[in-house]
Parts: structure tokens; sequence; C-alpha cells
């Protein structure tokens, strides 16, 4: 393999250090990402939009790199953004074509702090529309293929973004994570996310699905990565209002704590009955279990508790995520922006609004959308949403009651490997049902991350490993996987992805 | 547009029971909108802007946009709320209220639903005869405005016809707090004008607080008026068989644009609706626009209690938790409220109830507040602003206050209770003062205006006069004084008016008596 071609299996943590030395130049580095996206995406489909403006961009920062700039530990780093963040250079369409090509006046404020912070954005990246699904099969724009088996789902919403760091066409991305949107698909993947604690990342110019539960996040192929680009993009932001006034700790150096230390003595880690179910995948529990085996073995005490509520969080989930959809999705209607759909032989304001939307959303789109109509309907309120919130607080008192006793919670990222494309596209409930696993840590706003944890036997796909903190302990994710993961590998002799198929390359 | 058959207004209220109710919209002059750092057009000072001008993608509702709060708008919100003498709530939330309208960037309006920052409040209320009224106040909530559509190509400019709609974004997201009043009962005839009164007491309240440019003309303060009839026989019956009252169904009238309007609006929809209901007709529910020119109301879009807003509490903002000592600092910074203020004014002033009445209708008693401040008697000041002050500023169509400041007012009362100055000749001086010739006395010098005040001038003046009417000194010396009347008129003649008539007088009987 060439010289860029080795260049794109390097974590981000090792080509900065390559680009801090001025041993290559973040030209190179873009262009070989560029090269990777140009040979592998055509089959992959992980980008919706690719930059004109990278190699301009990137060869901006080597000239103020080489003009002696303090540059962070990420300047000149390629990074894939997911579509559902604004960006004032690209489309930002979320995944609909309500707003096919529609360029917003204004940059997502994650996307704003990677930019000041030197990184070079790639392009946009795919994902179900508006982020409704798990699969990217909800996509307008057709789905991405898991890089690991081009007929299975590379997970969703986010899956353009695990897929295109999984696949070696960037080495960081971008996320958002409503109900597991990025830690779903880093499972299936074999690659790292993070959902934040909610409000710890900036959601201005996040195109909102449902606002008490989106959270941006990283994504990328080692916790160390995911925390570097953690670091760029979280603290307080004035246009979020839910955005938290914490000062938050360094995470890259959380995950350094983890990856040096005996960070396991004495740490209490609890399994959550609720999300170790016999029903998951076997090869998904043999090798949760596994990896329990070797925290214990490394000196964490591994202690089993109970969160007697989860069971009802896709109910929740299910009642809350469509009620605010449902609002959120309100403004587009082709009066100010993207797409507007006239009705034969012309009509009322009502009628262009009525066509534009019909013909612009997605089946889930339309479903989640009447599904929230109903829920907030008078007479009906008390019952689904109001309900709903209440089951919300029982999680969270779930959580903080098992917090009490644990340091950390853990489980199975999701219940199985990634699955074939259509397999439950017919079937919206079994679709939701795949992120049983996720959606607890959304409803009760704590942070969570999946990180690969090995292949399961019988399909030999990655398995997610999901680590969860309370509020603002954002930081013991990064210690607790940087150690796990560091553990791993010692024991395989290899990175994970190193395991992937390689891709076909388009000549 | 068809004329509705009205009813008599005596006749209207002999038959039925006005029921009223208002919805107040105040614009807060906050220099940025609600939720965004757009400025507020309705801000101090702010004149119109061209269209979608002064808007951010919050505006707009672009996606990813998020609302943030403007503390100000709350500090405000919670100064009116204390003024209307409601309870502050601990902690209050925005809901979203959902309905499609292209004037709605976001599809839904951000408002206060069933936690409102203020509630439970009182507003007293003043008729021209003096009669007072308490209405009681339901709550006072935030809310965003929405943008502004106009109807191109319709004969009447109304939506019905219209061949397009332009829409402007300027006032999406103008801060404004809604003013609910429970029902208003026992107004009785004076309906009409318990709604001029009512929305009156709003603008003198939210004009002393300084939260709003309150022109009513601009939509600062809108007025929508709710009111129902309800037979007095019907009423009657209940109250004999012990039923609970019944009401009638009720119309909201919107675009009140001025006092006048809240007046005559309640007035017509009286009418209009005793006409249809004594003709055995039923009352629609729905709003209605007023229409300034025409002096009648016209069908708007039905109003029922079942539309569905689909609120729920907005999941972008968090709840409004002001402090206490915010809240009492707000409080103890409230100015004296003005019913309150007026009843201190009456008392301080010694007035009679018709001197104040005209005095607050006129609308000065700031102007008759700064000139006995500088100096002036009440009586004096009084006489001034809505006497000679008054008349001049009819005459040419201004208001009284551009004229005069209250300061020179209470230096020309001055001079003329000193005697410096005949009332004349004060006049003279006026005049002076407006034609920016400068201070009063600066006028008196500039034009020679004082009064002759030199005895010897007086008494050359006297004697003349006695000489041409001997038998004045006797009459005075047989007690009949009011013989000097005809001398003190001579002499004022001779020097022009420029003479302390009182002093005269002195003189003449001096004279008698030597």
């Amino acid at each position: 393999m060439n010289s860029s071609g080795s260049l794109i299996r390097l974590s981000a943590s090792a080509l900065s250090a390559k680009l801090s030395s001025g041993d290559i130049s973040s030209v190179e580095v873009t262009q070989a990402h560029l090269d990777r996206i140009a040979a592998v995406d055509g089959d992959l489909h992980a980008f919706l939009h690719v930059s004109a403006n990278a190699l301009d961009t990137a060869a901006r920062v080597d000239a103020s790199r080489r003009a002696g700039a303090a540059l962070g530990p990420l300047a000149g780093m390629p990074i894939a953004i997911k579509d559902v963040l604004c960006t004032i250079d690209m489309p930002s369409t979320a995944g609909s074509k309500i707003l096919e090509g529609w360029i917003p006046p204004y940059d997502a404020t994650p996307v704003a702090l990677v930019r000041r912070a030197g990184l070079i954005p790639l392009g946009k990246t795919n994902m179900d529309e508006f982020a409704m699904g798990s699969s990217t099969e909800h996509s307008a724009y057709g789905p991405t293929k898991n890089p690991w088996d081009f007929s299975r789902i590379p997970g969703g919403s986010g899956g353009g973004s695990a897929a295109a760091v999984s696949s070696f066409e960037a080495p960081l991305a971008l996320g958002s994570d409503t109900g597991g949107s990025i830690r779903q698909p880093a499972a299936v993947t074999g690659s790292v996310g993070v959902k934040p604690t909610y409000g710890g990342v900036s959601r201005y110019g996040a195109i909102a699905l449902a606002s008490s539960l989106d959270q941006v996040g990283p994504v990328a192929r080692t916790v160390l990565d995911v925390a570097l680009l953690h670091d760029v993009i979280g603290g307080h932001d004035p246009r979020d209002s839910t955005s938290l006034r914490d000062e938050w700790p360094s995470f890259a150096e959380a995950a350094h704590v983890g990856a040096r230390a005996e960070s396991l003595k004495g740490l209490r880690i609890g399994v959550v009955k609720e999300l170790d179910s016999p029903g998951f995948q076997p090869g998904v529990s043999q090798r949760f279990h596994e990896a329990l085996e070797v925290l214990t073995a490394y000196g964490a005490e591994i202690v089993e508790v109970s969160a007697p509520h989860f069971e009802y969080s896709i109910a929740a989930y299910y009642v809350i995520l469509p009620a605010e959809a449902s609002s959120n999705l309100a403004k587009f209607d082709s009066v100010r922006f993207g797409l507007r759909v006239n009705p034969p032989g012309g009509g009322t304001v009502e009628d262009v609004m009525a066509a534009t939307r019909e013909a612009g959303f997605g089946p889930e789109v339309k479903r989640r959308i009447i599904l929230g109509t109903y829920a907030l309907s008078a007479g009906y309120y008390d019952a689904y949403y109001g309900s709903a919130q209440k089951v919300r607080t029982l999680i969270q008192r779930d959580f903080a009651a098992a917090f009490d006793i644990v340091d950390v919670l853990v489980s199975p990222a999701a219940p199985t490997t990634a699955f074939r494309f259509g397999e439950k596209i017919a079937d919206p409930l079994a679709m939701y049902l795949n992120d049983v696993t996720t959606i607890p840590a959304n409803l009760a706003g704590v942070p969570a991350m999946s990180l690969p944890i090995g292949l399961a036997p019988e399909d030999g796909l990655p398995v997610g490993f999901q680590i969860m903190a309370p509020a603002r302990a954002d930081a013991r994710l990064y210690t607790l996987g940087a150690t796990l993961e560091r553990l791993l590998e010692d024991a395989w002799g290899h990175t994970l992805l190193s395991q992937a198929p390689e891709l076909k390359v388009a000549i | 547009m068809a004329t509705a058959k009205i009813m008599d207004y005596d006749a209207a209220i002999e038959l039925f029971e006005p029921v009223l109710g208002f919805e107040v919209h105040v614009e807060l002059n906050t220099q940025t909108k609600m939720f965004s750092d757009a400025p507020n057009p309705a801000a101090r000072g702010n004149v119109p802007h061209e269209p979608n001008t002064t808007i951010t993608p919050v505006d707009l509702g672009l996606p990813g946009s998020l609302p943030v709060v403007n503390e100000q708008a709350i500090s405000y919100s919670i100064s009116l709320g204390l003024a209307l003498g409601c309870s502050i709530a601990p902690s209050s939330r925005f809901a979203r209220k959902n309905y499609f309208y292209p004037d709605l960037a976001k599809n839904y309006q951000i408002s206060q639903f069933d936690e409102p920052i203020a509630f439970e409040g009182m507003v007293e209320v003043e008729l021209a005869s003096g009669k007072t009224f308490q209405i009681e106040i339901e709550r006072a909530h935030m809310e965003e405005d929405a943008g502004k559509l106009t109807h191109i190509g319709g004969a009447t400019g109304r939506i019905q016809g219209a061949e397009y709609s332009l829409v402007d974004y300027n006032r999406a997201g103008v801060p404004l707090v809604e003013i609910v009043t429970k029902m208003i009962i026992g107004a009785e005839a004076d309906a009409p004008e318990l709604a001029k009164a009512y929305v009156s007491a709003i603008r003198d309240i939210v004009v002393s607080l300084g939260i709003s440019e309150a022109k009513m003309e601009r939509g600062n303060l809108r007025c929508d008026a709710n009111i129902s009839l309800r037979s007095r026989a019907d009423v009657a019956f209940a109250r004999a068989s012990g039923a609970p009252l019944p009401l009638g169904t009720r119309t909201e009238t919107k675009n009140v644009n001025s006092l006048r309007s809240a007046e005559r609006a309640i007035r017509y929809e009286i009418q209009r609706q005793a006409a249809i209901l004594y003709d055995g007709g039923t009352i629609i529910q729905e709003t209605r626009h007023w229409h300034e020119d025409t002096g009648v109301t016209s069908a708007g879009r039905p109003k029922s209690d079942a539309d569905d807003y689909r609120y729920f509490p907005e999941p972008d903002l968090l709840p409004v938790e002001p402090s206490l000592e915010l809240i009492e600092s707000l409080r103890a910074a409230l100015p004296e409220a003005p019913a309150v203020r007026r009843r201190r004014l009456k008392n301080a002033w010694g007035f009679s109830d018709l001197e104040f009445q005209d005095v607050v209708n006129a609308g000065l008693l700031v102007e008759i507040e700064e000139t006995v401040a500088a100096g002036a008697s009440p009586a004096q000041a009084r006489k001034w602003w809505t006497g000679e002050i008054a008349r001049l500023a009819n005459a040419s169509s201004v208001d009284p206050s551009s004229l005069v400041s209250p300061k020179y007012v209470a230096e020309l009362a001055l001079l003329v209770e000193l005697g410096s100055l005949t009332d004349r000749l004060a006049r003279q001086v006026l005049e002076g003062v407006i034609a920016g010739e400068g201070s009063p006395a600066e006028v008196v010098e500039s034009r020679g205006l004082a009064v002759v005040s030199d005895d010897t001038a007086l008494i050359a003046a006297i004697d003349e006069a006695l000489a041409s009417q001997p038998d004045v000194l006797e009459k005075i010396r047989e007690g009949k004084l009011q013989a000097a009347g005809a001398v003190i008129g001579a002499v004022m003649k001779a020097l022009g008016g420029s003479a302390d008539a009182a002093r005269v007088r002195e003189l003449v009987l001096e004279r008698a008596n030597a």
C-alpha cells in the first residue's frame, strides 16, 4: 500500500504527532482521505456531499503551522460531519428531500468549533432522514453500507459517520444521538462513539429531531481520538439555553489516565440486569461477558444492578420523540427555505404546504409526525406525553439509584450485530426495539460510550460495549473505555478494525 | 360588507346584561427580540424598517436555530405583573402553541400556557363619572409576536380574494406580554366606557413602567375584547330557581387600535348581539374585526374552545426561575400606581372632582405636577395649563406640553403672584416664551412688560381719574367701596394695563380716608 494508504490507517492522535512534528502536511493527510473517499465511497455511500474546500483549508492550516502559530492537537485533521449539522459552505439536508441543496447561512456551533480548532471538514455524511432510524435505510438519498459486510446496515441514524470512520475515509466524525444514533452505528461498525451529557455540547445548528433528547457527539476509531474531539466541541454556548455552564475537564487526559494507570482498582462497575437480556444475540452476550471478565481480572468490581423502569423506556421514548419531532418539523413548510411543491392547478398556502410535506418527507418521518401529533392532541396529552414524562422521571431515578452504588453502568451497546438491509424495514417496531440498550441514557441525559469488544463468533461482525456514567461525569467513560480498549488490544495483538475486510477500490 | 341590524343601545342594556373580558397584548420595548438578538422594532425610538431586515435565523425559524430568552423581557414582564398586583411565579415555563400559519416562522409560537409568569392580579379603573371598577386579572404571560402578512390583489386588502401574500418577519419575535382579565360582570351600561378606561389604565401602567412605547396606532398595545350578552329574564329566572347563572356565547373583537375604538367596538357589539338575540337568533362564537372607519365589526374566523394547539413545554428553553432578590428589587423600583398617584395628587392639590377630571382628561397630570414641583401653586398651575396653554395648543393642534416647559409656567405663575405681572401681561409673556424669546423674566425684560409698581406714577394717574369723577371719594367715605372700581378701571386704562389693580385699589382707598 502506498504512503497515502498508510496515512489513512493512522489514528487522529498518531496523525497529530506527525503533523506537529512536520513529518507530514495537512494537505497530504487531507488528500489521502479524499483519495480514499473517491476510491471507496461510490459503493459505500457514507458521504452525501464532499467538500470542495478541504484542500484549501488544509493549506491554510499548514501555512499557519509553518508561520509558527500555536495550534491545537487536532489542527489539520480531516473530519466528516453528519448532515444533521448546519454548515455554511455545504448543503445540510438531514438526509431529507425537503432540504435538498439547502445551504444554511451559518455553521452549527460544533462545526464552528472544529473549524476554529483547525480541523478540515471533508464533507457531510449520510443518515436516516431527520435522524429517524437505526439503519440509514430511511435516508432519502439511499442507504450507507456497513464496511464489514455490504449486505448489512451501518447502523443509524449516524451510519454515514460511523461507516466513514470505520472504512478509513476519515479519522474523525461528528454525530448526533437522540436514542443511540452515535452509539449503535459505532457498535455495528467497530468504531467508538460518545453521546455526551445532555447540555455538554451545543445543539445550536443541529437540525432538531427531539430537542430534549438530541445530543451532538464525537465518533472515531479510538477512545483517545473520541476524547480529543470531545474536548474541541464541548462547552457552554450562549446560543443554546440547555447548554451547561460547567467547566469540563480534559477528556483526552481522562483517556490517557485509562491507558496508562491501574485505573480499574476499586472501580465499581454496574451491569444493568434489564440490559443483559437472554433475548440478545448470543455472540453479543458472549463478548460482553468476556469483557466483564477482563475488567474483573484487572481489579474492577462487577455489581449487578436493577433498573426496573428501563423496560418502559422504548414506550416512553416513542411518545416523547415523535411529539417533539412533530413540532420541530412543522417549520418545513416551503415558505422560507427548502423544497416547494405547487399542487397541480395551484392552491392556497395550506395546499402548497401540504403538497410540499407530502412530497418532501419520507414514510418514517410521516409516521412519526402523525404519532407525535396524536400524542399531543387535546384529550390524549396526559395519557401519552404526560405519562411518558413520568416514565422519564422514573428512569432518571433508576440511574440515580444505580449511581449511588456504582461508578459506571455497562451493557451491550446493541442487542445484535449489524442486521441485513431490509430485515426490519417493513417492521418499524422491530427497528425501534433495536435501540433498547441506548435509549435510557438519552431519556436521563447521562453520557454514554460504545466501543468495540470483538467480533461475534456466529457472524464475525463487531460487538459494541456500552459504558454509561452519571451526568457531567463523561470523563469516566474515557478512563474506563481507554482501559478496556488497551487490555483487549493487548490481548488480541491488533485493533479490531484492522480485521475489517479490504474494501473494493474504484479505479 | 352588509350592515348588520343593531338595537338601540339603551334598549339593549334594558334587555341584556353584558359580560366582558379583555386580552391586551403589550409589545415590550427591549433593545432586542424575545428569543433572538435581532433589533426589536418595538424598541424605544425605533422607526419602521424595510421588510425582513430585522431578522436572524432564529426569527426565521431556520433549521438548527434555537431560542434564547431575553432577560430584560423577563424583568419587564415581572415589573408589569407586579404593577398589575399579580403574584409572580417562582417557576414558569414556556410552551409551544402549534398551528400552521405563514406568518409564524416555526409554525409554532413560543408562549406560556399553564404556567404564566404572573397571575391573579387587580387593576382599578376610574370612569369619567368618578365611579371606580376593580378589574380582576387572571394572568399575564410572555410570548413572541408573529410576522405580518400583506395580501395583494384582493379588493379589500384582506386574504379573501387576494392573489398572493407577502410576509414580513420583522415583527416575528417581538416580545409580548398578554394580560388576560377574568370575566367582568356588572359593568352594565358603562361597559363601553369601562373598556376604554381599562385599556387606558393598562397604557398608563406600562408607560409609567417605561416598558413599552404603548402607541396603540403602532400596535404596541392591542386589545382583543370578548363580549357576550345574557338576557336579564334568564338571569332573573336562574336566580329565582337557584340555577347557575347563564352565560351567552361570546365574540372576540380584534383590531381595536385606539381607546376610542375600544369604547365604540364594545358598544357596537352589544347592539349587534342584542339585535340577533332579540330576533331569536344565535351568536356565533368567532373572532370579529373592528373597522374604525365604518364603526362596525365583521366576522373573522370561527373560534372554538376545542381549538387544539397541542401545547407542550418548550424543550429548547429552561423554566424561568427569577430569584426572590430580583423580584423584590423590581418591586421596590415600581413607580407609584397610576390610580394611587391620581388619588394622592387630587388630595394634595385640593381640586374638586370636576377640576381634577378635567386635568386627567386633558392628559395634563404630569405637567401640573412638575409645575407645582417648580414652585407654582396647584391652582395657578391648573389655571395656566388647562386655560391659556391648552387654548393655544388647541389652536395650533399641538400637545400642550410641547409649547412650554413646566419650569417656565411656574416662573410665570410666580411673577403673577408677586404682583410683577398682571394676568393680561402674563399672557403676553407666555406668547413670548412660546415664541422662543427666552424665560419669562427675559421676555418681561426684553418686551418691557413689567407691572408699573412706582406709586408716584400710579398716584398721578389716580389724581387725574379722581379729577374727572369727583363724587367717587365721597361715595367711598360713605362706605360704598365698590365705587372705587370706576377709578381703578380708568387708571388701568390710562396705564395700558401695566398696573397692579390691587395696589391701585389700596391707593384709592388711602386717598379717600386721608
